[in-house]
């Protein structure tokens, strides 16, 4: 299935999902085929200015455009969504884009879209981060077996 | 190469980067990010003590920090958020005024949109760069010798012969040819001075037309209105220490500086619309049947409340003053709310998105009318406006003092 997660650019929740074998849903790949595009010159992220406009499908034109600019990459992420893991309360070295409005966005969004989505609270000690991995593969098992 | 160093947040998603770049390196200098590790971010976070929830902004002020704790080098700070960014907005600001207190660097800022474009922020990158490299004649608070100013505006030419601090003669035309007008408003600013163009120790040209006639008439000092603008409003209005807001409501554009010490560091420029300018008020005068001259103490004996104005437009807003006078409304009233019309349209679309300083000096041909200088003040709450002597001059006498800091005429 396809997995979003939040802060979409979690390298340990993409791993995650990826070793119980299905598709991470993050920034990176998008961002990947942003770059390696020939085509455009807008480093560094090559995000040009029509990014910010197609980003008016998820925020309206008074919302800043680094918002839009970011929703314009990370949301057709979420349209694509089957399932997804918010991590609340995660320091900006787990993963993050860099701005509250977007994340305030971001989750609403993931949590208006009704499918199965498991949100933890981010570990601060090590029997919680066990826990937290448990709650993780558990709920990644169960969406295999939704999936048949 | 002067090293800009960029603090923000935002412009890498808003496609606004390559502009950054492409506006520096137009004017010899580079964009540079100051150091910072994670460690780092949450220690100048907690030391500077702003809460805020974006982490791209807590980026922004460990990068802040570690300009001021010498831990990154830079000549210039170029500060930006994206436009209404409420976040953004308040840590610009703070940033902007904690590394002006704690370092000497000259700092620009500015709120950009996914259409910001490398000219646009042309004018504060040369205002960077040239702040830089010129830092010991923008220090220049005092006029020496026999120096000439002229500011070629895209509306009028203005022209200023000054001599020890003391302001000789002044010219001011329409700008039609833009070398005939600047030598037009020399000759009239030099008119019954008794000097020749060969006494004058130094030229100083600014202003939309700066180049073609600095280089014709082999100017000393060519450069750009931002900081001539700033320095010669603080200049006039002897407030060349601290902080002031220097507001130029223009015949067709309108400009906004914000200054630390004279020296600018924010600036927005309007001009889409006629009614927030000059022009609105020089057809109300029209209209009333006067001079423009007359036009602001007539509107000081006035109540605009008394007129009604549904309209910022300069042809609805004039057909509702017309209104008004039919129905019995008197001229001072009109006059009176013609001015808060315009003070309104400014602060709704450009004061907004500045940071206003007091005081606010306000220049340019619009600042001889009382009537508008009330009503600015009025809409800014009661906010202290001084109009100092000269002041549709400032850029022509910001001009004429700087280039006295540069030496001899033979060196042209």
């Amino acid at each position: 299935m396809k997995v979003a997660v939040f802060p979409p650019n979690s390298l340990i929740l993409a791993d995650l999902i990826e070793r119980k074998g299905h598709k991470p849903l993050v920034l990176q790949s998008e961002i990947r085929k942003k770059v390696v595009d020939a085509e455009i010159d807008s480093p560094p992220l090559n995000i040009t200015e029509e990014d910010p406009i197609k980003g008016l499908k998820y925020a309206a034109i008074e919302v800043p455009s680094g918002v839009r600019g970011r929703m314009a990459i990370f949301g057709p992420l979420i349209d694509e969504a089957e399932a997804a893991i918010i991590m609340d309360e995660a320091p900006f070295g787990f993963g993050c884009i860099g701005c509250a409005r977007t994340n305030e966005l971001c989750v609403y969004y993931l949590r208006k879209k009704g499918i199965p989505t498991l949100e933890l609270k981010y570990p601060v000690t090590r029997d919680e981060t066990v826990e937290v991995v448990n709650k993780i593969n558990t709920f990644l098992d169960q969406l295999e077996e939704e999936n048949g | 190469m002067v090293k800009i160093a960029q603090i923000s947040c935002g412009t890498d998603f808003s496609g606004v980067q390559k502009e950054i770049e492409k506006a520096a390196s137009t004017f010899g200098a580079e964009i540079v990010f100051p150091e910072t590790d994670l460690d780092y971010i949450d220690e100048a976070y907690q030391k500077f003590g702003f809460n805020c929830a974006s982490s791209g902004i807590k980026l922004m002020i460990a990068r802040a920090m570690s300009i001021v704790e010498g831990k990154s080098d830079a000549d210039a700070v170029f500060i930006a958020t994206c436009f209404r960014c409420a976040e953004g907005a308040l840590v610009r600001n703070e940033i902007r005024r904690f590394i002006q207190q704690n370092t000497r660097l000259p700092v620009v800022t500015y709120s950009f949109t996914e259409r910001t474009k490398a000219d646009e922020l042309f004018i504060r990158m040369e205002a960077l760069a040239t702040i830089v490299a010129r830092k010991s004649i923008l220090a220049r608070e005092k006029q020496e010798g026999l120096t000439l100013g002229v500011d070629s505006g895209s509306t009028t030419t203005k022209a200023v012969l000054m001599e020890n601090n003391k302001i000789l003669g002044a010219g001011w035309l329409p700008t039609t040819d833009v070398i005939a007008s600047a030598q037009k408003a020399i000759e009239e600013a030099m008119d019954g001075s008794g000097y020749k163009m060969d006494d004058v120790d130094g030229l100083g040209i600014t202003g939309y037309g700066r180049l073609t006639i600095g280089k014709r008439l082999g100017a000393k000092l060519i450069q750009e209105e931002l900081s001539v603008n700033a320095k010669g409003a603080v200049y006039l209005a002897g407030h060349q220490k601290g902080e002031a807001t220097v507001l130029d409501i223009g015949g067709m554009d309108n400009k906004v500086i914000t200054v630390n010490d004279g020296i600018p560091d924010n600036f927005t420029m309007g001009g889409i619309c006629a009614g927030a300018s000059g022009r609105f008020l020089e057809i109300t005068a029209r209209r009333l049947g006067v001079d423009i001259s007359e036009l602001g103490p007539l509107a000081l004996k006035g109540n605009y409340k008394n007129a009604s104005l549904n309209s910022y437009c300069i042809v609805f807003g004039i057909q509702d003053l017309v209104t008004s006078l039919a129905a019995g409304g008197s001229k001072e009233d009109v006059a009176d709310a013609a001015c808060h019309s315009v003070a309104e349209q400014v602060y709704e679309q450009q004061l907004q998105e500045i940071d206003v300083r007091e005081p606010l000096i306000q220049v340019g041909g619009t600042s001889l009318i009382e009537g508008l200088v009330e009503a600015v003040s009025d809409t800014l709450g009661g906010i202290k406006v001084i109009v100092p002597e000269y002041s549709q001059h400032i850029g022509a006498v910001g001009s004429a003092l700087l280039v006295s800091g540069m030496g001899d005429l033979d060196e042209k």
